[in-house]
């Protein structure tokens, strides 16, 4: 689960790391309450979604000489304009796709004095299965590139859980972002504060691109991007309400509610599959024969009637779907119960589109009969390139 | 031989008394009889665990040490809900389960972390979590393979996926060649045992002729078994092997389903992972229909 940048600066500077004052903001008429809490000689009006390339991206609305996403404002005037120019409208980034996010919340941070913008990161690192910083002096800047171009720039350094951020890792750290004097002794402190907040609160990426040395010689928090284990949830009922579902996508909210694995997609078949190995199989062979997959669709091991029937509503409710390709490799669970759910479904929402079902596992004898008897408009496929080849032909036509 | 488990292997079920627990019970003794000889929950200790549909009876005990002392354990399957899995493995490191196979999908990341720093100090083997488990034809199954499908033979299967380790399977099985064990090493970013510790024991093992390898997008696992096989290929050790990369066409960014299956900053693609696995002289099928059938190629050539 992804939260807004303010969000996790709030999250951050409850526990002590240093962050610049800030207000959020959904609606144009809190800005006066907002400039009473800062000084409106410098301010940085910051759009909120989830996504990152703000600051270069472009409002649809406006044209294209308008400003950003991030904007600096000098004085109440600039920032009052600002902020009528971003709230509502749609900015479009390079990780938002060419539909872009609408800027729903603006968050209004006091402007700092920057003396050197630097990188830092905590991440589950797969390699040591430990978690991990990741520390550059390049910040500010895409560290994919960095780590492209100039990879002795950047340190990454596992940590032991058994023992958490040691002085000489916190040294390392300081060292490697070349941190002296107030900075380096603000660095000994916060670099074991994030670590602790990672592991307290599950999160599964920590990303301060940059954290700045101020001119005053501290450090601050400048942005700060926080995902947390969807797995861990349970235990963080107060992270939980941070979720904004205007930043997801509807079929896959329904999706959640049913507890399946669903992903939109752009292409033309629809897809449902048990086991998510399986299922990202399914949209590759689809797209070898030539056509394109609209979703990504795990119903899970122990799928019932029910939650087909779910599964099968949401894929029909694309628009783009084309046709549909029911893949089950039904190891433990029966062919039999799926046959039933897909039927079920089919008699409930209709079938407008070709629908190709292949079934293998326990029970298939049965399961294939059931769907080879219903009546309905079913094409039955003996193996995976069959089922593969019968729903692209057929949505080819 | 096979690898990891045979007819001698003797399994304790953690969470053997849920729904889940029994159910795959029952399906592991009906499996050429699988000796399941206990199982544990800390409550129930001292009961005795009955089979739904057929007449077996196990000892129920309230510990993994007590277990593995009463019946001689190597072996522990986990099937407790998410939140208490992490514990459970933790448990079976500290009774010195040799073998712990973990089939819990969800668990939290860093419960991992931790336990994997636990794991490095031990002398234990952990699968998954988040794994379909392991088999061996005509002789044991822990976890939740279908059983019907396998046929004894010569073909070493591991996968990070439960659906395309049957998959495999099931192709193997039509082709001809059967399997000598299948281990699936779970769809989570940190797991108990990678690609590489099961190719050392598929090499090792005189019986596994050839060997089927199926990775997914996210971390560089199979870069590393590639670079793996390079270095063994370079002693004189390799088996003609095939594979499969599943994500090709997945979205940059989303996690497909697995934990782990997620191309984050342009690592971990599909496309890397297929050309260091060619480059280390593995068939990789572009189809998850031919796994089977490429293998069959490679090993008539």
């Amino acid at each position: 689960m992804n939260i807004h940048e303010h969000q996790a600066k709030e999250l951050l500077g409850a526990l002590g790391a240093p962050i610049a004052n800030g207000v959020a903001i959904f609606d144009a008429g809190e800005v006066p309450a907002a400039l009473a809490k800062l000084d409106p000689a410098l301010v940085v009006v910051k759009s909120q979604i989830h996504a990152g390339g703000r600051g270069k991206g472009r409002f649809k609305e406006l044209g294209p000489d308008a400003e950003g996403g991030v904007r600096l404002a000098r004085g109440a005037e600039e920032i009052k304009a600002h902020v009528a120019d971003m709230l509502g409208n749609t900015l479009v980034t390079k990780q938002t796709g060419p539909a872009g996010k609408t800027v729903n919340r603006l968050y209004l941070e006091q402007g700092a004095d920057i003396a050197r913008e630097l990188y830092l990161s905590l991440l589950v690192d797969r390699t040591t299965g430990r978690v991990a910083f990741v520390a550059s002096t390049e910040g500010g800047m895409d560290i994919e590139s960095v780590a492209a171009e100039t990879p002795h720039k950047i340190l990454t350094l596992p940590i032991d859980p058994e023992t958490g951020v040691t002085e000489k890792e916190a040294d390392r750290l300081c060292d490697a972002l070349k941190l002296e004097a107030t900075a380096r002794a603000d660095g000994l402190k916060l670099f074991p504060l994030l670590y602790d907040a990672f592991f307290d609160t599950d999160m599964s990426l920590l990303e301060i691109n940059p954290l700045v040395v101020l001119a005053d010689g501290h450090l601050c928090v400048l942005d700060a991007k926080v995902s947390f284990d969807n797995n861990a949830l349970f235990r963080h009922p107060e992270i939980e309400k941070l979720r904004d579902i205007s930043e997801e996508d509807e079929k896959e909210i329904e999706a959640s509610a049913h507890d399946l694995a669903y992903i939109a997609l752009d292409g033309e078949i629809g897809c449902m599959v048990n086991g998510a190995g399986l299922a990202m199989a399914t949209m590759d062979i689809i797209k070898l024969y030539g056509s394109a997959p609209a979703n990504f669709l795990d119903v899970g091991g122990g799928a019932s009637v029910e939650r087909v029937t779910a599964a099968f509503k949401i894929i029909t409710a694309d628009p783009n779907v084309k046709g549909i390709l029911v893949n089950i490799f039904g190891g433990i669970m029966r062919c039999d119960v799926i046959a039933e759910g897909v039927l079920s479904a089919v008699r409930e929402v209709g079938l407008k589109v070709p629908l190709v079902v292949r079934l293998e596992g326990t029970k298939v004898a049965e399961g294939k009969k059931m769907i080879n008897e219903s009546g309905l408009n079913v094409i039955s496929a003996d193996d995976l390139d069959d089922a593969a080849q019968k729903i692209v032909a057929a949505v080819k036509g | 031989m096979s690898i990891l488990v045979n007819k001698d292997t003797r399994v304790l079920v953690q969470g053997l008394t849920g729904r889940t627990g029994t159910f795959h019970t029952e399906q592991a003794l009906a499996y050429f009889g699988t000796r399941m000889v206990g199982g544990v929950h800390p409550k129930k200790g001292g009961q005795t665990w009955g089979s739904v549909e057929g007449a077996a009876q196990l000892p129920v005990f309230a510990t993994v040490a007590e277990g593995r002392e009463r019946t001689g354990a190597d072996a522990s399957v986990i099937y407790v809900p998410p939140a208490g899995a992490a514990a459970a493995i933790i448990e079976a490191i500290d009774a010195g389960i040799e073998l712990i196979v973990c089939i819990t999908e969800g668990v939290p990341v860093l419960d991992m972390v931790r336990v994997k720093a636990r794991l490095d100090k031990s002398t234990s083997r952990l699968l998954g979590p988040n794994c379909p488990g392991v088999l061996t034809p005509e002789e044991c199954k822990i976890g939740i393979m279908p059983g019907n499908i396998f046929k004894k033979g010569s073909v070493g299967i591991v996968s990070r996926s439960g659906t395309l380790t049957y998959e495999a399977v099931y192709q193997t099985t039509v082709a001809g060649l059967g399997q000598t064990t299948a281990v699936g090493i779970g769809g989570d970013p940190v797991k108990g045992t990678e690609f590489i510790d099961l190719l050392e024991l598929f090499l090792a093992d005189d019986e596994t002729s050839s060997i089927i390898m199926i990775g997914e997008i996210g971390g560089s696992a199979e870069e590393d078994a590639a670079r793996f096989l390079i270095d063994e290929a370079k002693q004189g050790r390799k088996k003609p092997m095939a594979g499969f990369i599943a994500g090709l066409t997945a979205p940059k960014g989303r996690t497909m389903g697995h934990a782990g299956a997620v191309i984050s900053g342009g690592k971990g693609g599909a496309e890397d992972k297929i050309a260091a696995l060619e480059e280390a002289g593995v068939a990789v099928s572009r189809s998850p229909a031919r796994m089977g059938e490429t293998l069959l190629k490679v090993l008539k050539n």
